[in-house]
């Protein structure tokens, strides 16, 4: 049994302006112990995915999926009482801001107890002693003392430790990370990414990553979901991702790195991302695309195969296009 | 070939935090003797993690604040508080945040001629209206944007705007504090292409901030690298990237991930975080984190030697 699965799950947004699809159709599988990533640029739907997993969304979003299960329990259907007992404990999640997400009111021990207090129902001198015990496992220097320190008096790397130390405080069989790394320095950056990876080596635990730095994706993932406008356009195994893409706009997008560049002009994606209202009929990237045709700009695109990488395309690219575009 | 346009010896900005009626209060050196010159036509990247001065230098260069230390000159004219207003003009900034940095009450054309209304106050309103017009198509724009606001724009166009306000004074010198960190992946190619050939076609000299050392070696033709308010590495682009001395240049490369999966990992891990400008080490600043530090390292300071390839290190690579 998959650890995660969704299928055709869509995501509404009312907006005064009418109804917002922030994701459209996503079809994903995460199995124990895997290193899952979602990769997409802003306004690609894939935060809001993974928020309508956790029930996070405000009550303006409007869910609707033929299958979102964790471990087999059906989350369409689960009582909030029931999800509560999950979301925190078994599926956790790390989010992308540390400076807003903790509760400057509280000192960051208070916070990392509250979640040890409610699910593991420790009693307060354990509580005490594993939060201590967590801090020393995300790195933060002189644990005991750091507990007693409200959020606004750490740095961002400490306070996003201080996330992911209640992210696993209580051993979550999934954890997402909202692009954990974002905020931070690269030298922090590589110990985080360490800390998550060997997590999940000694825990068996599976680990969402979105995020929107192909090189992270590069030294961390093992498979890769590539999302344009809220669809998914491609799903490869990384290395398979790296080296030949099947959808044109993964293409594009690791071919405008500017550490894949061969000239001092960087190929480039024109245009934009499309908008509420300018969602074109067809296939959404096909005003962008250096190969759409007719068909493209009038009829949407059924996922193809695993062996074109499930590309979201009615021409996923032969070998010989890449590279070009 | 081309003299200087800008040439910075020892420059260094101290701050004094807290204190009050009863306490001293304690200084922050956020930059401390840095040195470099800066070509017409060249890129300087300054490069380092958050907390090293390197925003501090821009503030420096772009006239904001005013040297604790050390002599800044542009043009060849000594810089001081005096001759700001004068020297402003030629040296123009392009913030991170496109959001952040344009007023959402002004519409583009106005944002474009405010620079000339302040130091332009001879030239006619036809004149500056025709020179932002002129200037919209020069980074990309359409010429109906003109009079639309801010909020109607996506990030990688208000990054266009900013660059073009940036240039309405025809500047020769444009400080870029971290142009596209802000931006997605397919917007950044685009914004650096504009950037290169504005370059190419007027001549900028560029300083370029930003801590994505992938853009950097894009984009850079010399590199400073900075650790705590110092400079600790500085060479040409391909001496960086290829045969880096400072260790702290060599981890900082060695954790900048890579987008290629098949690539071997060779990181080197670096303990803790950057210390506490407040407490002026009397060492090299790296050496608590430093896995070749030695006892040398931790009492005196090494200074930045060598011409081409300059590092700061007693056990350079």
């Amino acid at each position: 049994m998959s650890l995660l699965k969704i299928r055709n799950l869509s995501v509404d947004f009312a907006t005064a302006s009418g109804q917002f699809r922030a994701v459209d159709s996503v079809d994903m599988t995460v199995e124990k112990g895997e290193v899952m990533a979602i990769v997409g640029e802003s306004g690609s739907g894939k935060s809001v995915s993974m928020l309508a997993l956790m029930g996070l969304l405000p009550w303006t979003a409007t869910i609707t999926a033929d299958e979102l299960s964790f471990e087999g329990i059906d989350l369409r259907s689960i009582t909030p009482r029931a999800r509560r007992k999950i979301i925190g404990k078994d599926l956790a999640m790390i989010f992308q801001e540390p400076m807003s997400s903790l509760n400057p009111c509280f000192t960051v021990g208070f916070q990392i107890k509250e979640a040890l207090r409610l699910h593991m129902g420790l009693n307060r001198a354990d509580r005490h002693k594993r939060a201590i015990e967590l801090f020393e496992h995300v790195g933060i220097p002189a644990p005991e003392s750091r507990l007693n320190v409200y959020p606004h008096q750490m740095s961002g790397g400490m306070n996003q430790r201080v996330m992911i130390a209640m992210a696993i405080a209580c051993k979550p069989k999934l954890l997402i990370a909202d692009e954990p790394t974002t905020a931070l320095d690269v030298t922090i950056q590589a110990q985080i990414l360490d800390l998550l990876v060997s997590l999940r080596d000694e825990t068996g635990m599976g680990l969402v990553l979105i995020t929107h730095d192909m090189g992270v994706v590069a030294e961390t993932a093992e498979r890769v979901s590539v999302q344009y406008a809220g669809q998914r356009a491609e799903e490869q195994p990384v290395r398979d991702l790296f080296e030949h893409p099947y959808h044109p706009y993964t293409s594009a997008l690791l071919n405008a790195l500017p550490e894949r560049a061969t000239s001092k002009l960087l190929p480039t994606i024109p245009g934009v991302v499309p908008g509420q209202f300018d969602r074109p009929k067809g296939c959404l990237f096909a005003p962008r695309c250096a190969y759409a045709q007719e068909k493209c700009h009038t009829t949407p695109p059924v996922p193809s195969g695993d062996e074109f990488g499930r590309a979201l395309c009615h021409f996923p690219l032969e070998k010989e296009q890449r590279g070009v575009s | 070939m081309n003299a200087p346009i800008v040439k910075a010896k020892g420059l260094a900005r101290h701050y004094e935090v807290g204190g009050g009626l009863l306490s001293k209060g304690k200084i922050v050196r956020a930059l401390s003797g840095v040195d470099f010159e800066l070509s017409p036509g060249k890129t300087l990247a300054v490069v380092g993690e958050s907390g090293c001065g390197k925003s501090t230098l821009a503030r420096l260069i772009t006239m904001i604040e005013e040297p604790t230390e050390g002599t800044l000159e542009i043009d060849d004219n000594n810089v001081t508080p005096d001759n700001w207003a004068s020297l402003r003009s030629s040296v123009q900034i392009v913030f991170q945040d496109p959001y952040g940095s344009l007023n959402p009450r002004q519409k583009v054309g106005y944002i474009l001629q405010e620079p000339l209304i302040i130091n332009r106050p001879d030239m006619s309103k036809q004149e500056r209206e025709a020179k932002a017009r002129e200037m919209i198509e020069l980074v990309g724009l359409r010429a109906e944007h003109y009079d639309r606001y801010p909020h109607m724009f996506s990030g990688g166009q208000r990054q266009r705007i900013s660059i073009a306000r940036a240039l309405m004074l025809e500047p020769r010198v444009v400080v870029l504090d971290e142009p596209v960190s802000a931006l997605d992946v397919s917007i950044q190619s685009q914004i650096l292409n504009l950037l290169v050939e504005l370059q190419e076609r007027l001549g900028l000299a560029y300083l370029f901030i930003s801590h994505d050392l992938s853009v950097v070696k894009h984009f850079a033709d010399e590199v400073i690298v900075m650790y705590l308010g110092r400079a600790v590495e500085r060479a040409s682009k391909e001496e960086i990237f290829a045969a880096p001395k400072h260790p702290y240049t060599k981890a900082l490369l060695s954790t900048t991930p890579r987008a290629d999966p098949t690539a071997t990992k060779e990181r080197i891990k670096l303990e803790g975080e950057l210390p506490s400008p407040l407490d002026n080490l009397p060492g090299c600043a790296f050496a608590p984190r430093c896995w070749k530090a030695t006892e040398e390292c931790r009492t005196g300071r090494p200074a930045l030697e060598g011409d081409a390839h300059g590092v700061a290190c007693f056990h350079p690579e």
